[in-house]
């Protein structure tokens, strides 16, 4: 009776053979995931084989310390070994049910992602093109409550690893400020904060990244603060949906993407639901995108107004005005160009996540003509309308 | 769902455990000197009138004498317990468990010892040794399930936050409280349990031997149809298996009803007390309860009177125990019902 109980749980939480499983994560062969590990136990449980579980639980709670999942489920073990049925995950009699329920969570998501390994042979559609300088790019999945680190491979990501990652109480698609819901978008880490200025709450350290954002902002988003943060000292990791909207990795984990991190470089790119491109799909975006800005460069060294305008949107911004104001400049100063030359260099190329058809482009523009010469940084917002790529926003970066 | 409320209950039985299963390693000693003897037996009465330095005076007295002994240092591994002296209490169970590891009783102790120092590994470890020896030693069993309860209870307490450090104390000092009241019942007295199935037949058959078969009506029908003596052999098996099924399915008036009004309770405690023990772990399991019996013998001392030998084996929640189980049965008013119940042969 009780057996079947703790072992509908385990059933409910384990499904392919484990051999099959570990086949198809490649990247870290040495490594004993804390999930493969928690896998294993479950699968114990399934069997019926009590003792087994328990040491397995006792040495994944060895490995990782203060992992709470790690004690509820040696607990409802020792439970049931002590001749109490087990009627439900997390068994204690005067458990707090919210408590329970966020542990339960926890468990579903870390064995869910250890089941749906990130596909190797496909690419996450936001990395369109990742600059020299950029080393590593960070892709949250908050669904599945996972942080994944690619690393740039001659342009070309490549998979390093993944990570269970802690979201917002209420989720994505932070709107403003106290909302308790983690952004959606494309950011990068804009400074770190040490421990030492921190309290334990946050524990190794702190990476605020660039919430809002100029397409937030467009938006009418608002509030701050968003950061990428460790976990407090007595706690290995949080429930999957906890923060204030801050993403959350175990302090373990945070030490160990913080090598990758670059200062205003390495980009952060919050989904919810991650989009997979096969390598084909994923050059066919990407070239569609650079054709389209090659042509902007092009129409705009030709000084033929109009075909460099018809690459704006007519819902276009910038600091210098809508769209009819910046038309009206550009005619104002193409009118005393006798030549133009425009060099685009460190282009990197970030689909924002979600509906909309919305590409976050980066680049250094060498800006030459017979009378003005520059050399900025530059963002640009691109914009899919009627199946043409347009901008929507352009400052400097 | 163990609440705490029931923590008081589990270590009040934890502890009675404890100190009936010295009983059992009295057994084990065989010879000492006659004075020697003489000062075990007077510590042991000590010990249950509460009279501690006394009785600890009493067991050095004979440990001067018999420094080795294994009954004696038991005793005073009880006494320094009583006195809460649970670290060199624990050094003497140690000992025995390392010296004489055959024996389960040492195990026990030292896991409750353990156990109330909250920890419970090492309490889970010496049970299992203890299991290890005597596969079907029960009070190990039950002793295992309550530390797997409290262990739950700890990682419950680092899942969940849940601060019950509190209660812990408390249960300290109930725990306390409880060592003395039980000192004051006569549990670790003498090696009874042999005696008891040696000396069967003697005392109470001619009286009852003769009433009951006068008056036996429902008997009566049963013998009419099979005169052979087999048909009382088949009357013995059903009985037992009557007994077991009443446990199983925790019909406690018919468990009670299988045993004897002679019937001597476990450890020279009082049939109310007993049944009231017997009924807290029957009637107050939450878990099913399987017990089947596999008769090995039956071997007649009398017409009225029958020494059962079977295997036993019991299951509840994760509880699983089989052992040899010896009943003396007696027939009284024509119904067999269990006079004396002994684990082993």
């Amino acid at each position: 009776m009780r057996n079947f109980c703790l072992a509908a749980v385990g059933a409910l939480l384990v499904t392919p053979p484990l051999s099959s499983a570990i086949a198809v994560e490649p990247a870290r062969p040495a490594e004993i995931t804390l999930e493969a590990m928690l896998a294993k136990v479950f699968q114990s449980i399934q069997r019926n084989q009590f003792d087994t579980a328990l040491a397995q639980t006792d040495t994944l709670l060895r490995t990782y310390p203060n992992f709470r999942l790690g004690y509820l489920i040696k607990g409802d073990l020792l439970t049931a070994m002590s001749g109490t049925q087990v009627r439900s995950f997390g068994s204690a009699s005067n458990a707090p049910s919210e408590r329970v329920a966020d542990l339960r969570a926890e468990a579903l998501t870390r064995l869910q992602a250890y089941r749906e390994k990130p596909p190797t042979n496909r690419i996450p559609r936001y990395l369109l093109q990742m600059d020299a300088e950029q080393k590593y790019a960070l892709v949250v999945d908050a669904h599945r409550s996972r942080l994944y680190l690619y690393q740039n491979d001659n342009g070309r990501p490549r998979f390093i690893a993944d990570y269970y990652m802690t979201q917002g109480k209420l989720g994505v698609n932070k709107i403003k400020e106290g909302d308790k819901r983690t952004p959606i978008g494309v950011y990068h880490v804009t400074s770190k904060l040490p421990r030492e200025r921190l309290g334990d709450f946050y524990g190794v350290g702190a990476y605020p990244i660039s919430y809002p954002n100029e397409w937030d902002r467009m938006h009418g988003r608002d509030g701050h603060g968003i950061w990428l943060h460790g976990t407090p000292s007595d706690t290995f990791s949080r429930p999957p949906k906890a923060s204030d909207g801050c993403v959350v990795l175990a302090n373990a984990d945070l030490e160990r993407i913080a090598s990758t991190l670059q200062i205003g470089v390495t980009p952060v790119i919050i989904s919810n639901d991650v989009e997979w491109l096969s390598l084909d799909d994923w050059q066919i975006e990407r070239t569609a995108l650079k054709n389209a800005m090659e042509q902007w460069r092009k129409d705009w060294e030709s000084r033929d107004t109009d075909r460099y305008l018809s690459h704006y949107s007519r819902r276009f911004s910038s600091s210098d005005g809508n769209f009819n104001a910046y038309a009206a400049r550009k005619r104002q100063v193409n009118a005393g160009k006798e030549w133009i030359k425009v060099g685009l260099s460190e282009v990197s190329m970030f689909r924002n996540p979600g509906p909309d058809e919305v590409v976050v482009v980066n680049f250094m523009q060498k800006y030459d003509s017979n009378n003005l010469k520059n050399e900025m940084k530059k963002r640009q917002y691109w914009v899919r309308e009627k199946g043409v790529w347009r901008i929507i926003y352009e400052g400097a970066a | 769902m163990r609440n705490y409320m029931n923590t008081q209950t589990m270590i009040r039985r934890t502890l009675r455990r404890t100190l009936k299963a010295s009983s059992a390693v009295l057994l084990a000693a065989a010879f000492h000197a006659p004075q020697a003897h003489a000062d075990v037996q007077e510590a042991s009465r000590l010990l249950k009138q509460g009279q501690l330095p006394q009785a600890l005076e009493s067991v050095d007295q004979a440990l001067s004498q018999k420094p080795k002994d294994p009954q004696t240092r038991f005793i005073k591994g009880l006494i320094l317990a009583e006195m809460g002296k649970a670290p060199e209490a624990i050094t003497i169970f140690q000992k025995l468990t390392e010296e004489y590891p055959e024996l389960p009783e040492p195990y026990n102790n030292l896991a409750v010892l353990y156990a109330q120092q909250r920890q419970y590994d090492k309490a889970k470890l010496a049970l299992e040794m203890a299991i290890r020896t005597h596969p079907s030693y029960a009070v190990a069993h039950e002793n295992l399930g309550d530390v797997y309860a409290r262990m739950a209870s700890q990682a419950y307490d680092k899942a969940l936050q849940l601060d019950s450090n509190n209660t812990a104390a408390q249960n300290k000092l109930a725990l306390l409280k409880e060592l003395n009241s039980i000192s004051n019942r006569s549990v670790y007295t003498a090696p009874r349990l042999p005696a008891a199935v040696a000396a069967v037949a003697p005392p109470a058959t001619p009286a009852a031997a003769t009433a009951p078969t006068a008056t036996a009506a429902p008997a009566k029908v049963a013998t009419a149809a099979a005169p052979a003596p087999d048909s009382s052999k088949a009357d013995i098996g059903n009985a037992l298996k009557g007994w077991a099924n009443a446990w199983a399915n925790k019909d406690m008036k018919a468990y009670f009803a299988s045993y004897s009004k002679d019937f001597d309770p476990p450890g020279r405690q009082s049939r109310a007390t007993w049944e009231k023990e017997r009924t807290d772990r029957i009637a107050g399991k939450s878990t099913k309860i399987a017990v089947d019996v596999d008769i090995q013998s039956i071997e007649r001392s009398s017409t009225d009177e029958a020494t059962v030998r079977f295997r036993q084996n019991y299951r509840s929640g994760g509880l699983k125990a089989s052992g040899n189980k010896t009943v003396v049965m007696s027939k009284r008013y024509g119904r067999w019902q269990i006079v004396r119940e002994q684990m082993g042969r």
